[in-house]
């Protein structure tokens, strides 16, 4: 158990190298002259010499390299151009209120899901079965703004329920925190929801075949104690699979919803480093998300073992 | 001789009835391909016959005319510099079905070509493998926005950011088809009876992985449709001149409180155009592989 988690944890380097090289292999892969790019289209040449100095561009690709790793590892993510503060602080100060969106809309979507998922493969065939599914497709091709601005229009417009748009942090009040919360996780949550339900369904739809389960209705258990206690259980490895890599829909999701409900977090940083050209943010927003995915879905390997106890490695 | 009527029908009624209600039959059988299809071929249509559905110049300013709400004049109103938006969201079909075909045909293309390198050479794959696996742990999203943050803004970047954001899941799975085809025993027949390696792969690998990848393929194509939609909803996308529905969306953010409809219809067709190829997708699933069918 102890060699697989260590083994498990060594597979991530790898994996981080790959993701370290790709992020500082883009800038230098773009055809023509990055600091160019990123000068935009009104630079002088001043400004592109002096970009490319920041950069430390001018130097030998190889050196740049070892620099860059190098900064990497004492958590040194470079200097953003247009504020000229360091990358790692900006990222620390947006930190807040993406963490508090991805939890909520975690947490929303598992219980919604969950439920659903279990209650179709039980009611397999009949019409809520039906619904669920056709829930689970349609919640897949709704694009996240295009759910976001309904329920804006609905839950904000129309009935004023909700605040439009904004984040408060907790040590605000909880009411208010939470209010401004519901929108964006239902917009963010809906595709994760949708992939969560159909997979539940699936694997419990499974686990329901088995024999034991026919021992256990035959034994003369209630219906709750089957498929929570006997069926749930068996089908929790898939579910946890589907939960780590669906991470990659939410992280992706979160860059629009913040846009959308304007939520000053790490996708609204992202966005406003695109429209910059703030090309040591991007670089830097890009290996976090990764680096919360791959330990994400380093959790969920881990979890197997506690899920599964016959799972040995 | 009085021979045949009498002949005739009966060998017609020992015929098994194939021939009547066979359209019917399919319907009822796959209706979420005829649905999918039926919806996505009307996309297509609406697309391509842009010009003489009732549109006018989709990027003609008429500033007089600014937001005015649906009417008989402006089907789906006109935003804030007065153009037409039922002309713009007509003609932004163009744009996202373009760009989900194109990402779809080229991710499916390259994704093939890798996975059958790594599925027949161990140096390849170790290499190879390690790559993707880099790759994967970056969400795709982002590796579009940092491609399209370095180029300038056009199509052709855009389905070039968003293919090599697919590619990575493509390979993977075409690496996977080819193992386990790898061991079946008509392969091992061909590399027993000396059938020389290309020709192992063009006759026997490549024709049984093309369904997967036909499945696949509708859901990436899907997947690009709408990763285009928040590019370009992001400022990262296509060129702001051409009207595509991410575009005309991003447009009308800033005046949703006041004129909610400039959001709303292209976001209607973008659903609905990625609804219609998902339960194309399903249904193609479901049809190839009918065991799964019964529990996805």
């Amino acid at each position: 158990m102890l060699g697989y988690i260590v083994r498990r944890i060594l597979a991530t380097i790898p994996v981080m190298i790959v993701v370290a090289v790709f992020v500082f292999a883009l800038l230098h892969l773009s055809p023509g002259d990055p600091a160019a790019i990123i000068a935009g289209d009104n630079a002088t040449a001043a400004d592109i010499a002096h970009i490319r100095a920041q950069l430390g561009l001018d130097q030998p690709l190889l050196v740049q390299f070892g620099d860059w790793v190098w900064r990497l590892m004492r958590g040194d993510l470079g200097i953003s151009i247009f504020t000229n503060l360091p990358v790692s602080m900006l990222i620390e100060q947006r930190l807040g209120p993406t963490v508090a969106l991805t939890i909520s809309t975690l947490i929303v979507s598992v219980v919604a899901a969950i439920p659903m998922g279990v209650l179709a493969a039980w009611k397999a065939g009949t019409w809520i079965d039906r619904v669920v599914m056709v829930f689970a497709v349609v919640g897949f091709s709704v694009p996240i703004f295009v759910l976001a601005y309904i329920l804006i229009y609905i839950l904000a417009i129309k009935t004023a329920l909700l605040p439009v748009q904004g984040y408060v942090p907790l040590a605000d009040g909880v009411v208010p925190f939470l209010s401004h919360l519901v929108m964006p996780s239902i917009a963010l949550g809906m595709v994760f929801t949708a992939l969560i339900a159909r997979i539940t369904r699936a694997s419990m739809l499974d686990v329901l075949a088995q024999d034991y389960i026919r021992t256990a209705h035959a034994k003369g258990l209630s219906n709750e104690r089957v498929l929570l206690r006997h069926a749930l259980k068996n089908a929790a490895v898939p579910i946890a699979t589907i939960l780590g890599i669906g991470v990659a829909l939410l992280i992706g999701g979160v860059v629009v919803t913040e846009t959308v409900f304007a939520i000053p977090g790490l996708g609204r940083l992202t966005v406003d480093a695109i429209l910059r050209r703030d090309y040591p943010i991007i670089q830097g927003v890009i290996l976090i998300f990764s680096a919360a995915y791959v330990v994400v879905n380093l959790l969920v390997d881990l979890s197997y073992a506690f899920l599964d106890p016959r799972i040995r490695y | 001789m009085a021979v045949v009527p009498g002949n005739l029908d009966l060998v017609a009624a020992s015929r098994p009835p194939r021939e009547r209600g066979t359209v019917a039959t399919y319907v009822r059988r796959h209706p979420t391909v005829v649905i999918g299809g039926g919806l996505l071929v009307l996309m297509l249509a609406m697309a391509i016959f842009a010009p003489w559905l009732g549109t006018v110049d989709p990027t003609a300013l008429a500033p007089a005319h600014r937001l005015r709400w649906p009417s008989a004049e402006y089907w789906f109103g006109s935003d804030m510099l007065g153009r037409d938006i039922y002309s713009r969201t007509i003609y932004g079909a163009r744009v996202s079905l373009i760009v989900g075909l194109s990402v779809a045909l080229l991710a499916t293309g390259l994704g093939l070509a890798i996975g059958l390198a790594t599925g027949f050479n161990r140096w390849i794959d170790a290499v190879i493998m390690r790559v993707m696996d880099g790759l994967m742990a970056i969400p795709g999203i982002l590796i579009a926005i940092a491609l399209m943050a370095l180029t300038r803004a056009s199509i052709g970047n855009v389905i070039f950011a968003i293919t090599v954001s697919e590619v990575p899941r493509v390979t993977r799975l075409v690496r996977s088809v080819v193992l386990t085809l790898r061991d079946q025993p008509f392969v091992e027949a061909a590399i027993a009876s000396g059938t020389s390696q290309i020709r192992i792969l063009w006759r026997h690998i490549v024709p049984n992985t093309l369904a997967t990848l036909l499945v696949q393929g509708t859901y990436i194509c899907a997947s690009a449709m709408i990763t285009e939609a928040i590019l370009s909803f992001l400022g990262a996308g296509t060129p702001p001149i051409i009207p595509s529905w991410g575009n005309i969306m991003a447009e009308g953010r800033a005046v949703f409180l006041v004129a909610y409809y400039i959001v709303l219809f292209p976001g209607i067709f973008l659903s609905l155009t990625v609804l219609a190829i998902n339960l194309l997708g399903d249904g193609l699933r479901d049809a190839i592989d009918p065991r799964l069918a019964r529990r996805l």
